[in-house]
């Protein structure tokens, strides 16, 4: 049974996880980001899109970047080259993303592709309990696995990390030491737009390979305010997305096999647990501390230094 | 929530009062529709654009207008409105949070026909209209009963409305009255729309031994999951077998079509009257979709004549005795619920496993 949960866990989890990342790219680069829900129905229609046009799975995860990178851009282009406010532009990236797929979708209603299948790693699979679900799942599972280690790397022990973090706490002082503020803005915004696209992506090619209009049904606002509850932290975003896909999980398990707990008390957990990891975490910091990047959500130009 | 709160339906009885306002003949038709989705949901709003379209093939019928993913509540006023003024005289108002704004537009322009689905409340020139889903929901429980193997079926549900409860209890009395022996165990997503929860709950029941699923849902995500794992599945809303060609048994859909027709043609004629539609399979709004080839021939022929049964009148899926999960007797041996009780049904029948939260 543990087996089965913690596999369902990772499966729910994995859409979540990929905007959660995406979105702390963003963040960590001085961008908030709320068109992450508009993100993923882009990288789903666009990697279903692929798909079905070319019956190539890799092609449709490549068309979801790219089509999320471009949409990312208009965020980027806006709230970085023209200073524009960053909450407005990204809830109309939302807006614009829903409409848009609504719009291009028509045709991809009831068309059915081959999804992604699972794809055992001989020897790991047959771990008892963590076996199946992080050694038996598909590619684009093991692509976040990577990603989560790649993003860390990134930002902790390359020089173009540090230029990304520096830009998103002090973006004058990044300035002043030769990093182009626009430039490594510009980049973690649409790259992190094409990580959330890829997102949406695994919804329709791996979880219900099939498009619909409003799929990710609201998975890019949990990934929103993951961002925050991970503390900016790439695997502290692995965690809070199994926590939120884990409980899911179990609630929809639990009315399976019989359980005469309510439903309602079922359902509320993930978010009572989004509460209770948020004060614990919060107490631990140290007084004045704040994981949050400083520059966030403020528009940078050279020319008003105060 | 849209086709939601339907049990206040139950005061059916009390606004039914005979109308004699009839509106005058209407040559030309132009009619306009309010979705509470998109028209790509493969369910829900998909089923009434059917219905538009096939409205749309009459003569007199101009080529119709749709506005689809509109906000229930006063917002739809607005929508509405729009549809008066660009000359429409035939509006349909398709989920059941547009009843105050519909009533509130139709107050102001009488020589407009509106009619609201699964609503409860009527004006002169406004009627209401929804289906007896009941009952082939009944009809595919017996596929269900018939299929399973391991005498457990599972079911995918949205919320824990009478509605839904209602499928559940006439799919569950199907299934019992082929195969004393099976439970069907019911899981609530408290969505109407998102795939991924519904496949995850679909995945859940078929970790559980469960091996045929039916499910009250807008997206076909469960049948996604029975096809990937080699169960069988039933489907609602419209015909879903695309989604899971060898899973799929059948469906309990809607047929807005014959309806939208009917109207059109009365308010052409000027027979139109503000009524409370609530139809069944023997008007052909709700039907059972064809089979596929999976069902042995001898299910399909005793479907076949339970189904010209309920259409005759001979047969309710709801005749007694029927007891809910505690044993009690709800309906009494002879008996069967009247409407009211049917709209306001808020338990479950003997053979459900699951729960209702208060």
């Amino acid at each position: 049974m543990l087996e089965i949960l913690l596999d369902a866990t990772v499966r729910a989890g994995t859409p979540i996880l990929f905007a959660t990342l995406g979105a702390i790219i963003n963040e960590r680069a001085g961008i908030i980001n709320l068109g992450i829900e508009g993100l993923m129905l882009i990288g789903a229609l666009a990697g279903f899109s692929g798909t079905y046009l070319s019956g190539s799975l890799l092609v449709g995860v490549l068309a979801a970047f790219c089509a999320t990178f471009a949409a990312g851009s208009i965020h980027a282009f806006i709230t970085v080259q023209l200073r524009g406010n960053q909450i407005v532009s990204g809830l109309a990236l939302t807006m614009f993303g829903i409409g848009i797929t609504a719009l291009f979708g028509k045709e991809m209603v009831g068309q059915t592709i081959v999804g992604f299948k699972r794809l055992a790693i001989p020897g790991f699979s047959q771990i008892p309990i963590i076996g199946r679900a992080f050694f038996n799942q598909d590619l684009l599972i093991y692509f976040s696995f990577l990603l989560v280690f790649l993003i860390w790397f990134f930002f902790y022990r390359t020089r173009w990390g540090l230029g990304v973090r520096s830009v998103g706490e002090n973006p004058a002082a990044a300035d002043t030491c030769g990093f182009s503020v626009s430039k490594y803005r510009f980049l973690a915004v649409s790259t992190g737009s094409g990580l959330v696209g890829i997102g949406g992506a695994y919804l329709s090619l791996a979880s219900t390979p099939m498009w619909i209009e409003n799929m990710s049904a609201g998975r890019g606002w949990i990934a929103v305010a993951l961002v925050i509850f991970a503390g900016w932290s790439s695997p502290k975003a692995m965690l809070g997305a199994y926590l939120f896909g884990g409980i899911t999980a179990m609630q929809l398990r639990f009315q399976a096999m019989g359980t005469t707990v309510s439903a309602h008390i079922l359902q509320m957990l993930p978010y009572f647990f989004t509460i209770l990891v948020l004060v614990i975490s919060t107490l631990r910091l140290q007084k004045g501390a704040s994981q949050q990047p400083e520059g966030l959500g403020l528009p940078y130009d050279r020319e008003d230094r105060k | 929530m849209k086709k939601a709160t339907l049990f206040l339906l139950a005061t059916l009885a009390l606004c039914f009062t005979a109308n004699s306002f009839a509106m005058a003949p209407a040559k030309e038709i132009k009619a306009g529709f309010i979705y509470v989705g998109p028209v790509g949901d493969a369910g829900w709003t998909y089923a009434h654009d059917l219905g538009r379209q096939e409205m749309e093939q009459l003569p007199f019928v101009q080529p119709s207008t749709f506005i689809e993913t509109v906000p229930e509540g006063a917002e739809s006023a607005r929508v509405i409105n729009g549809l008066v003024r660009k000359g429409h005289n035939l509006i349909f108002t398709t989920s059941f949070g547009y009843m105050d704004a519909t009533i509130d537009v139709a107050k102001r322009n009488k020589d407009i026909v509106f009619m609201h689905c699964s609503g409860f409340k009527t004006a002169e020139n406004v009627g209401t209209y929804f289906g007896r889903m009941y009952e082939p929901r009944y009809l595919s429980g017996i596929v269900a009963g018939k299929m399973t193997k391991t005498n457990a079926i599972g079911y995918v549900a949205a919320f824990p409305i009478p509605e839904v409860i209602r499928g559940i209890n006439a799919f569950t009395l199907g299934v019992k009255s082929v195969n004393p022996q099976a439970e069907v165990k019911v899981v609530w997503t408290q969505t109407w729309f998102d795939p991924g929860v519904e496949r995850d709950a679909a995945d859940s029941l078929l970790d559980v031994g469960t091996d045929v699923l039916a499910m009250h849902q807008d997206a076909p995500a469960t049948m996604q999951a029975a096809e990937a794992r080699g169960a069988y599945v039933i489907g609602y809303n419209s015909d879903m077998r695309t989604f899971a060609p060898n899973a799929f048994l059948t469906a309990p859909i809607w047929n807005w079509g014959a309806l939208y027709t009917q109207l059109a043609n009365e308010v052409h004629n000027g027979t139109w009257k503000s009524e409370q539609i609530w139809a069944g399979m023997k008007e052909d709004l709700v039907r059972l979709a064809d089979f596929s080839p999976a069902v042995p021939a001898d299910v399909q022929a005793l479907v076949t004549e339970k189904a010209n049964a309920i259409k005759a009148g001979t047969l309710h899926p709801f005749s007694g005795p029927i007891k809910d999960q505690t044993g009690k007797v709800v309906v009494a041996a002879g008996q069967t619920p009247t409407d009211g009780e049917l709209l306001g049904m808020n338990y479950f029948v003997q053979g459900v496993q699951g729960t209702i939260s208060k």
